[in-house]
């Protein structure tokens, strides 16, 4: 019960007229392998900047291990522990990989305030930080600035950072949007070989990433939760395949071509 | 496995390291009072505002606030030095000390006005504030002379021992210190983890609050400190010319010290430097050509370096390159 | 009292006139154009050269102002502003400043820089007066006649922006650029005449303004601060809301000035710091539009 890590409950997010996300709630246990689903538009996206703080929401509630932390500041829930990827890269240009997670990780570890000693001084940060560059096989650029990056290393390093934070939940937005076939395979064994106490939230629409990653699933359409429930049933339920395929005959029973 | 952390380790080191180039710098602008004396005053010129291109570099060229209106520092701290040597004690140093620690404050008071808002909200309220501050000196006459301005501001000699002298050697080297010693404290600033969030702050706001950085307080801190070394400059001009003007608060300082960071590059803390070396040696040049137009000249090589691409400019040869989108 | 208030409405409909043709270059491609003063100082020279010089009456004068920086505008928009709309906000910022910076130098050349004084016809001169004691109102002609202009542009402004095809290209390519060229319309197009005829009614401003702000080299430098301020507070997502702000300006200038003269400009400049900080997208923005 207490396993729950994080929850939002009965979330709704109203700009002007238009119902971005309607009541939706949402339970993420430890170590979670947990995907949100649901077509182009759904507000997956949306529901992920709800729960970081990027947006506010109009109503309804979010629990971090157990505390309320709906008007919590966005830094401060990385604090805690809650920790988010983007769909588009964000990144900062004109540090290198190298630099970029000496910074997370001397934030992460409260140094960030530190404005005597140089950046590098820390034998503890570089270490992890170099740990980090090989785990996802950035080690040998890290010395070239992010904005000459090739986009699948961008990518492999937007993930980096936010595993750098030691994150207890992780919001991954769509890790392997736009990434090269060649490159994704580097992602895809990052992704799975993440801590198993380390609870996830998957966003994607690669569905072979997603079945080969979640444990459990909840579908997304219109801003409200369709179902949720275990890959098998998901994958099963005529309404799911309903709204990504739409109605209508399905592949293999189209009429003969006309002469 | 150990021989890549010493790697990082190292490469991380090694970007804060001195240049070889740095200390010859220094050595030359240390020297060029006594091997130029008759250009001591223009070189203290030089010094004055490179440490005000320096306090904005921190606030634009790190943090990326995009401020018209940091000649408030400036003048605040210009005209209570003045003050302070003319009403309650002659010693420089003391004189830059209350400079410095009443621009602070002002900086601390002003910085949650550019917390929020865009671009131009920050730039709007910056310029409001110096102008405000403009005001305020003109109409509060009795104590700053108004548009005639503060003088008569005799300065004592600095650690007691050396007099401001004529030629203007003393002062030239008096700012020169005062601008080492700041430049070195900015210098360790930007280097740290702190410098490194401000960086983060100005390259992806966004990001740097999705990794746990307090963007707000540490924006605070930034202007502050800017505020902090803006002030020291101005203190210094009072102190060395022996005079403070309204004009040490008016929109062209703001849009020349702009100008001549960006020429001198931001980000990298030598831009100033350069800038102020540039820019002082253009106005002189184009001055004695057009005294009154040459404001005219400042334009156009404005509207030109924009044109062609700030970096193709500083960089000349990338000026033929396709440009790579910044 | 009710004088200044009178006072107060004609020099912010004035203010209004002059700020939004910058409303709408902010709003629309996202420009910071510092030197949208300039234009506004053009007008004023052409009405003040085409009176002295070629005896023009005062009324020709408004339309060839508002037509002549309409030109100045376009002109600079296809060749100088063009390549500028994506750059970094700096860069444009230094760029209008230099430019701005050009224009005063060289009206300072070819005009000199003492002020410049328009003979405004007869019928413009003189004052009416109504009611009696604390409550007279006192109207200067000059003063209703730019209250009427002003008025009346804005009337037929607000007219084209919703009733008009090119209002809605406009209106669209404000809210979403990529989306209304994907519509195929064409946003260069939109963009050119629509600065054009910011730049036009800067210009018209300038000249219906001489008389009442005064018209110098420095023109553009002294009022830039009161454009912006407009645009700043008043969003530029509608034509109401720097409209209210610049009212809201006039009227506090002109009473502030009047009845606290010590601090006189100062009272702006709070009011409008105090306001952004409170509002830091401005007073007037509407709900879910791009701010």
């Amino acid at each position: 019960m207490s396993d729950v890590v994080l929850s939002c409950q009965g979330l709704v997010k109203k700009f002007g007229g238009i119902t971005a996300t309607s009541d939706v709630t949402l339970d993420l246990r430890r170590g979670a392998r947990h995907a949100l689903i649901g077509p182009n538009g759904a507000g997956k996206t949306t529901l992920v900047n709800l729960l970081t703080g990027v947006l506010e929401p109009t109503a309804g509630r979010i629990v971090l291990d157990g505390q309320d932390i709906t008007n919590l500041a966005p830094h401060l829930r990385v604090r805690r522990g809650m920790v988010r990827t983007f769909q588009i890269n964000q990144l900062f240009a004109s540090m290198t990989p190298l630099q970029t997670l000496a910074l997370v990780v001397s934030q992460q570890r409260g140094q960030g305030g530190r404005f005597w000693q140089p950046l590098g001084r820390d034998r503890a940060v570089a270490q992890r930080a170099e740990q980090l560059l090989e785990s996802f096989r950035l080690a040998e650029v890290m010395d070239v600035p992010t904005e000459q990056l090739a986009y699948g290393k961008r990518r492999l390093l937007e993930i980096a950072i936010a595993l750098a934070c030691e994150p207890r939940v992780l919001l991954l937005d769509e890790p392997v949007a736009g990434v090269p076939a060649g490159e994704r395979e580097e992602i895809l064994q990052t992704v799975a070989a993440l801590p198993a106490d380390v609870s996830v939230l998957l966003i994607e629409h690669d569905m072979d990433l997603v079945f080969s990653f979640a444990k459990r699933m909840t579908v997304l359409v219109n801003g409200a939760v369709l179902t949720e429930g275990d890959p098998d049933a998901i994958a099963a339920d005529p309404r799911v395949r309903e709204v990504y395929l739409g109605h209508g005959e399905t592949a293999g029973e189209e009429e003969p071509a006309h002469a | 496995m150990s021989d890549n952390t010493s790697r990082a380790h190292l490469s991380l080191l090694d970007a804060t390291r001195w240049r070889v180039w740095e200390p010859l710098l220094w050595i030359a602008a240390f020297a060029a009072p006594f091997v130029l004396s008759q250009h001591a005053a223009i070189i203290n010129e030089i010094a004055i505002v490179a440490l005000f291109a320096l306090s904005l570099d921190l606030v634009l060229g790190f943090t990326g606030i995009v401020s018209l209106g940091h000649a408030a520092f400036f003048g605040f701290g210009a005209y209570t030095a003045a003050l302070f040597a003319k009403h309650v004690m002659p010693d420089p140093l003391v004189g830059l000390a209350v400079g410095i620690a009443t621009s602070t404050l002002l900086g601390a008071f002003a910085s949650f006005t550019v917390q929020r808002g865009s671009d131009l909200t920050r730039l709007m309220v910056t310029l409001g504030a110096a102008l405000i501050l403009l005001e305020l000196a003109n109409k509060l006459d009795w104590l700053t002379g108004g548009a005639d301005g503060l003088q008569g501001v005799v300065m004592g000699p600095v650690l007691g021992r050396f007099e401001f002298d004529l030629a203007g050697r003393t002062a030239a080297w008096y700012s020169l210190t005062v601008l080492l010693v700041l430049f070195v404290i900015a210098r360790r600033l930007v280097h740290s983890p702190f410098g490194a969030t401000l960086k983060a702050i100005r390259d992806n706001r966004l990001r740097a609050m999705a990794i746990g950085i307090p963007v707000g307080s540490r924006i605070t801190v930034a202007y502050t400190i800017a505020a902090a070394l803006a002030g020291a400059a101005g203190a210094l001009l009072a102190q060395t010319t022996g005079f403070a003007s309204l004009d040490v608060f008016e929109f062209h300082r703001s849009a020349d010290v702009m100008l001549i960071l960006v020429v001198g590059g931001t980000g990298w803390l030598y831009g100033g430097v350069l800038g102020a070396i540039v820019f002082k040696l253009m106005q002189d040049f184009l001055s004695a050509i057009t005294p009154q137009y040459w404001t005219f000249w400042l334009g156009l090589f404005l509207v030109v370096l924009v044109l062609v691409g700030r970096d193709r400019l500083l960089k000349p040869w990338t000026l033929f390159q396709r440009g790579r989108t910044a | 009292m009710l004088t200044l208030l009178f006072d107060g409405i004609a020099y912010g409909m004035l203010l209004f006139i002059l700020a939004l043709g910058l409303a709408v270059t902010m709003g629309l491609m996202n420009f910071i154009n510092l030197a949208h003063g300039a234009f506004a100082m053009a007008g004023g020279y052409i009405t003040v050269l085409l009176m002295q010089r070629a005896g023009v009456p005062f009324l020709l004068c408004l339309p060839a102002a508002f037509l002549g920086a309409a030109l100045l505008g376009a002109v600079l928009e296809r060749t100088l502003y063009r390549p500028l709309y994506r750059k970094p906000h700096l860069d444009q910022v230094l760029f209008s400043i230099g430019l701005t910076f050009m224009a005063v130098a060289s009206i300072d050349w070819f005009m000199g820089s003492t002020q410049q004084f328009i003979q405004l016809p007869q019928w413009l001169k003189g004052r009416t007066e109504i009611g009696t004691g604390a409550w007279t109102l006192g109207m200067g002609h000059y003063r209703l006649f730019i209250i009427a202009v002003c008025a009346a542009l804005t009337v037929v402004l607000q007219y084209i922006l919703s009733n008009t095809r090119f209002g809605s290209r406009l209106r669209a390519s404000v809210d979403d650029q990529r989306v209304a060229a994907g519509l195929g319309i064409n946003v260069n197009m939109v963009f050119l005449s629509t600065f054009a005829f910011g730049c036009g009614l800067a210009g018209l401003g300038g000249a219906l303004g001489a008389e009442v702000l005064g018209l110098d080299p420095t023109f553009p430098l002294k009022f830039m601060i009161y454009f912006l301020i407009v645009v700043a507070v008043g969003g530029t997502s509608s034509i109401t809301g720097p409209l209210l702000a610049a009212l809201l300006l006039g009227i506090a200038d002109v009473a502030g000035k009047y009845y606290i003269p010590k601090m006189g400009a100062f009272i702006v400049y709070l009011l409008m710091i105090a306001i952004l900080i409170w509002r830091p997208q401005g007073l007037f923005v509407r709900q879910g539009g791009k701010a």
